[in-house]
């Protein structure tokens, strides 16, 4: 056990991570690290059990078994708050916002402060909510619609809101799940430079199709296929890889 | 953004327009077996007050506050009861001194959980922790197994039907099927001849005025946008760090008290309480009041339970086998053309003409965008 011991821990150690439903299984026996300031992107074909990854390592869906251990936490023991006051934040592939609050809301429900329901009956917006507000707003290029009704977003503005609303919980592992999805071409870029901007001083998790977008971010590459890792390394390094090109990035 | 974070103008004009309402123009203009007939129409204001935070905002559709309507009428019942059955009022019964249906059921002795009620103050307390915590453990067992939506409105039925079987099965102790009937006094002061209704009238009035404002620093509070939020998406809440469970327990809780303070209102107004209030019907009857009112609008749940009302009244002195069906379409029409009940047709039609009128005089400053979005308490007459 001590000769392959790390002398840096990881931020996020997944081991032997399975999860079936009903029999089949999403995720079978996966194992990988994340280390502190990595971005780490996951690619692979439709039903490879990436979502499910996040899923599993969020709470949303619980493990058959293995560990996720973050920041020597057991994160597959803990509820879904406990994981999000323990620095995982999570971005659903469709933008999930609430409608009927402004942008403004929004982003202040997401503020780490008063998360308990007396904590919320007694917050106040005071000046450091405030400031943070703006601060994120003028980041995720929203800064003039603060008192718009989120309703009225753009599909594109949308993905930046709920982007914004996990900066402000201020995670240290970040976790998107397509966030470039259904964007024009110019939002786009501008997602490239937000995300680029925002995971200084974070690891990030992300899954993503658009394989530019995946070679202008990642630092490493994992490849799922049928809820394994079927490649991982530099995009490189995945990009020759025969197994890869067979079932992924051949067609 | 609003500094006022209890209530902002327009929503105080309107507090001022139903304050002016109820408490002028209905007791100049009504008689007292009017104004008593409006004081039994309001206890379930406070009903349809807890259903617009509970189901307006959280989302949550309750079928059973009936239940909790009960719960609080039952406790002030029975010390009212207590304090009519005095050994020398009854003491033409076999065991004086306990209620006459308990000596009609040979029970001979007080039962143990009687006892209390003879304290104003426990009476009181209860009538508030009884239903709350009974809230609480509903609440906690479904929505930490996340059990929601039309599943939890079953369940609050399910609750309501059994209550109702409860009380009847359980004659000697609740009185049954008539429920408790003659009661007479609060602490010696008697509560049937007119001017005394028209003190508890004031009263009643009064107390919904400070569950009005409960309500409102709720609605304001961060609270009542994450309760919003809830409803929108409650994942997305749930992975911003909350414990979506608590906030839906709370908002259950909140609704369950007021509904409570309405059920003891009405065993003071009414003198007397009965199962008929507590079933599947009455509580149905109740997220109807909300509907038509405007499950968004505090001051519409006010407002609609008293047109509601008003209009069953009416109908039914004269077509009482029309009364149901009108409830029904009006229920359907709601749904169909209204969401948002009368106060969506105030704020779709008339808010709108009146800002125009009042801004052609000086030019609009306030943030339209954060009052309309949450939905709004805006009067609905």
């Amino acid at each position: 056990m001590l000769i392959g011991h790390q002398p840096k821990p990881f931020l996020l150690a997944v081991e032997g991570l399975t999860v079936s439903f009903d029999g089949f299984k999403a995720v079978n026996d996966l194992s990988f690290y994340v280390e502190e300031n990595e971005i780490r992107v996951i690619i692979g074909p439709n039903g490879a059990g990436k979502t499910t990854v996040l899923d599993l390592i969020c709470g949303k869906t619980r493990a058959t078994s293995g560990k996720i251990e973050f920041r020597g936490k057991e994160l597959t023991k803990l509820k879904e708050n406990q994981i999000v006051k323990a620095g995982v934040g999570r971005k659903f592939q469709t933008p999930s916002i609430y409608d009927d609050l402004t942008v403004f809301e929004n982003l202040e429900i997401s503020f780490p402060r008063g998360r308990t329901v007396f904590g919320a009956l007694t917050f106040t917006r005071d000046a450091t909510v405030r400031d943070r507000v703006h601060e994120v707003a003028e980041m995720i290029f929203l800064k003039d619609r603060l008192d718009m009704s989120a309703a009225l977003l753009s599909h594109g503005q949308k993905q930046w809101l709920e982007i914004g609303m996990l900066l402000i919980q201020d995670p240290d592992l970040l976790m998107l799940d397509e966030p470039v999805a259904g964007m024009s071409v110019s939002e786009r870029a501008k997602t490239a430079e937000l995300l680029n901007r925002i995971i200084k001083d974070r690891s990030v998790l992300v899954i993503e199709h658009d394989m530019k977008f995946v070679e202008d971010i990642a630092h490493k590459v994992t490849v799922l296929h049928q809820g394994q890792i079927l490649s991982e390394g530099t995009m490189e390094k995945v990009k020759n890889d025969p197994k890869v090109i067979e079932v992924y990035l051949g067609h | 953004m609003n500094a006022n974070r209890f209530t902002n103008r327009s929503e105080l004009i309107g507090i001022l327009v139903l304050a002016a309402f109820l408490v002028v123009i209905l007791p100049l203009c009504l008689d007292v077996f009017r104004l008593n007939l409006v004081a039994k129409y309001l206890t379930y204001a406070f009903v349809a007050l807890g259903l617009v935070i509970c189901w307006g905002y959280g989302g949550i559709l309750s079928l059973g506050q009936g239940v909790f309507f009960g719960l609080g009428g039952y406790c002030m019942a029975m010390f009212l009861k207590l304090e009519a059955s005095s050994v020398e009022n009854t003491k033409i019964q076999s065991t004086p001194g306990i209620p006459d249906f308990m000596d009609w059921n040979q029970i001979t002795a007080l039962p143990f959980f009687w006892k209390p009620f003879h304290s104003l103050t426990f009476t009181i307390a209860a009538v508030i922790l009884v239903p709350g915590i009974f809230a609480l453990i509903i609440g906690a067992a479904m929505f930490k197994r996340r059990v929601g939506g039309t599943y939890f409105a079953i369940i609050t039925q399910a609750v309501a039907a059994i209550l109702t079987i409860l009380i009847v099965g359980q004659q000697g102790y609740t009185g049954g099927i008539n429920g408790m009937t003659d009661l007479r006094t609060l602490k010696g002061w008697d509560i049937r001849p007119d001017h005394a209704k028209i003190v508890l009238y004031f009263f009643e009035v009064g107390c919904l005025f400070i569950c009005i404002f409960i309500a409102q620093f709720i609605r304001h509070s961060k609270l009542g946008r994450i309760l919003v939020a809830m409803r929108d998406q409650e994942d997305r809440v749930r992975f911003s760090g909350y414990s979506v469970a608590n906030f839906k327990i709370f908002a259950f809780c909140v609704a369950a008290i007021l509904s409570a303070i309405g059920g003891a209102m009405f065993a003071l107004q009414v003198g007397f309480m009965s199962p008929s209030f507590v079933g599947i019907v009455p509580s149905i009857e109740m997220v109807i009041y909300t509907a038509v009112g405007g499950r968004l609008s505090i001051l519409g749940a006010v407002y609609g339970t008293l047109l509601v009302n008003f209009a069953k009244t009416s109908l039914s002195e004269s077509f009482p086998e029309l009364w149901l069906f009108g409830l029904g379409g009006l229920f359907i029409a709601v749904v169909l053309a209204f969401p948002n009940g009368l106060a969506g047709i105030w704020q779709d039609h008339v808010q709108p003409r009146i800002d125009r009128l009042i801004s052609s005089r000086k030019p609009k400053a306030e943030s339209a965008w954060t009052d309309n979005s949450v939905a709004d308490g805006a009067p609905a007459e």
